[in-house]
């Protein structure tokens, strides 16, 4: 099987975010960047697919050089190659640009590809937006926010979560395949895999070398303003017993807060 | 025209799609456009004539036997052809797991962005601008669509619903033209979770554990409080989700679920940055921790500093008999 991984560089999660409002986007200064967490889901599916069916791992990022160190990681925990799709305009929130470049990518380097997979969201834009979009533009089957895959002789079966249930989805290679927490638990890198992927070379692709256009990958999405929620106030401390504290705290819900 | 995708299960229409019906109405009588409702399925015979009250002024019936089961290939090409004929101004879509699937699909289809799990709808200078929020909600994007329709997600639990009692509209029936082989993936079985289990994203309240539950036994606690409160789910920090005491799929924060309840209960929840961000646009937060120096206590507005596992069953007593009256 020929599996594509696609992850994206992030803010860490621990990152408190800071924004320049001149460029309405976040100051990257002081912010450790991260492998997007749904996208180790993918990447360790994708190694354990290898495994299991042979074929090869290839993990692609859409971004800036500094994306590079992101591939290092997916290098680090065993795919076999690894692509940097240069796009050095910073974050634009347009799910559709970054489809059009991940299917023009694989229309034209990868066309015998069989699995694309993907985190369900980047942690960040939190669009839940390229699979689907890829999967369209390619003309391919999705199956978003799998907990299980099997795949079996050029057919798929996902376990996919809903509200308060799930699905099975039933799908045919080529596909698309989204990965939420639960699908398995990534491996850490080896410092043996550390190694191999720093000597790793790992080619650069450009946008115009997959014949995209500016005007195929002009944002859509104008961004207005970017603002910190309204920070919240620490509230008052209910003193007393639990018994009487749990009865005023009931009584403030109802008659102050109107909530229940 | 704005145009909403109505969602059905077991053919009943989801609330989240009726509280996007409700903000696609107030939106289109401030731009002076009509609302449309589609529905679409294998054969849509009867739908909730409530449709009509919550803002639809017409209901398109989309009808095909591929549509029987959901698939976001089949369900896109139908909703595609449907928007093509009508040239609505924007589709909006509730972000439910299936709206979150089949928006990005249908805009592809069309060319166009998406405007994700808005929290806030305006019109301003005669356009529609979205509030949205990312990094999980540490942040706002206010953003504009530059394309033709605007396609739009709308979170679940945050925008009211529209009223119009007894109102009334037309219904328009279509055959959906679905290529025999352009479904190549489609739900083959639906699993239901837990008995009336309801999902974090779905509740009202919302009762959450941390580490301070001490271990997985003890979120029964929690799940016999929520049972006592109407609309209510047990939700967790990542590191009670990490630890293996309950599914991921009740957690909470930038790795799991980023919610907006009525009321959120933290219980033993210390306030990580990252859980944070995913219950900080709850209504009202009440946090019950024996540090008082947690800093889930600077979010909070009603806050017990002692043990939860005198707390919880104490609440519950309290919550019953408030309920009972």
């Amino acid at each position: 099987m020929n599996i594509l991984v696609f992850v994206k560089r992030v803010p860490d999660t621990e990152s408190r975010i800071r924004i320049n409002p001149q460029t309405r986007s976040i100051v990257e200064e002081g912010i450790n960047f991260i492998i997007s967490p749904f996208d180790e889901y993918a990447v360790e599916e994708a190694l354990r697919l290898k495994e299991a069916k042979g074929g090869s791992v290839t993990v692609v990022t859409v971004g800036p050089d500094e994306a590079t160190a992101t591939l290092k990681k997916g290098l680090a925990m065993g795919a076999d190659e690894a692509v940097l799709i240069k796009d050095d305009l910073k974050e634009t929130y347009d799910g559709l640009r970054v489809a059009r470049i991940i299917a023009a990518f694989v229309a034209k380097k990868h066309p015998g590809a069989d699995l694309l997979l993907f985190g369900k969201q980047s942690v960040g834009a939190d669009n839940s937006q390229v699979p689907s979009m890829a999967a369209e533009l390619l003309g391919w089957p999705q199956a978003n926010v799998v907990t299980k895959l099997e795949i079996e002789g050029g057919q798929g079966v996902a376990r996919r979560e809903i509200e308060g249930a799930t699905e099975r989805v039933a799908f045919s290679l080529p596909a698309v395949v989204s990965a939420q927490k639960g699908l398995n638990e990534p491996r850490y890198e080896t410092l043996k895999g550390i190694m191999a992927a720093k000597r790793k070379v790992i080619p650069v692709v450009t946008l115009a070398e997959l014949g995209l256009t500016n005007d195929d990958v002009a944002p859509q999405v104008d961004v207005v303003a970017m603002e910190l929620p309204a920070a919240r106030k620490a509230g008052a401390i209910i003193p007393g017993l639990p018994e009487e504290a749990a009865k005023k705290l009931v009584e403030l819900l109802r008659q102050d807060a109107k909530v229940i | 025209m704005i145009l909403v995708f109505i969602e059905t299960r077991e053919g009943k229409v989801k609330k989240s799609s009726l509280e996007t019906l409700g903000e696609a109405k107030r939106r289109a009588a401030e731009l002076g456009l009509r609302v449309a409702a589609v529905i679409a399925g294998a054969s849509v015979d009867c739908f909730d004539p409530d449709i009509y009250a919550r803002g639809a002024d017409a209901v398109f019936l989309l009808e095909n036997p591929a549509l029987a089961q959901y698939s976001a290939q089949g369900f896109a090409i139908a909703l595609h052809a449907l928007v093509v004929d009508l040239k609505p101004a924007a589709v909006f879509i509730a972000a439910t797991e299936m709206g979150k699937d089949l928006a990005p699909r249908l805009a592809a289809r069309l060319g166009v962005a998406v405007a994700s799990d808005c929290t806030k709808v305006e019109v301003k200078d005669g356009r529609l601008l979205y509030t949205r929020p990312v990094y999980a909600g540490k942040a706002y994007l206010s953003i504009r669509l530059k394309a033709t329709p605007q396609v739009a997600t709308l979170r679940p639990n945050v925008f009211p619903l529209f009223s119009v009692p007894g109102a009334a509209g037309e219904v328009v029936k279509r055959a959906a033209a679905i290529p025999d082989d352009a479904v190549k993936g489609r739900v083959v079985e639906v699993v239901k979770g837990a008995a009336e289990e309801l999902d974090v994203t779905e509740a009202a309240v919302i009762v959450s554990g941390g580490r301070g539950m001490k271990a997985p036994e003890n979120f029964v606690l929690l799940k016999e409080l929520a049972a006592a409160i109407p609309r209510a789910a047990v939700g967790a920090s990542r590191s009670a989700v990490d630890s293996g005491w309950i599914g991921h799929e009740h957690q909470v924060g930038q790795t799991g679920k980023t919610v907006s309840p009525s009321l959120y209960m933290a219980f033993g929840i210390s306030g990580a940055i990252q859980h944070l961000a995913g219950m900080s646009s709850s209504k009202v937060i009440v946090a019950v921790n024996k540090d008082p120096e947690a800093p889930i206590f600077k979010v909070a507005d009603y806050g017990i500093v002692g043990d939860l596992f005198q707390v919880i069953p104490a609440l519950k007593d309290e919550l019953k008999k408030a309920f009972a009256e």
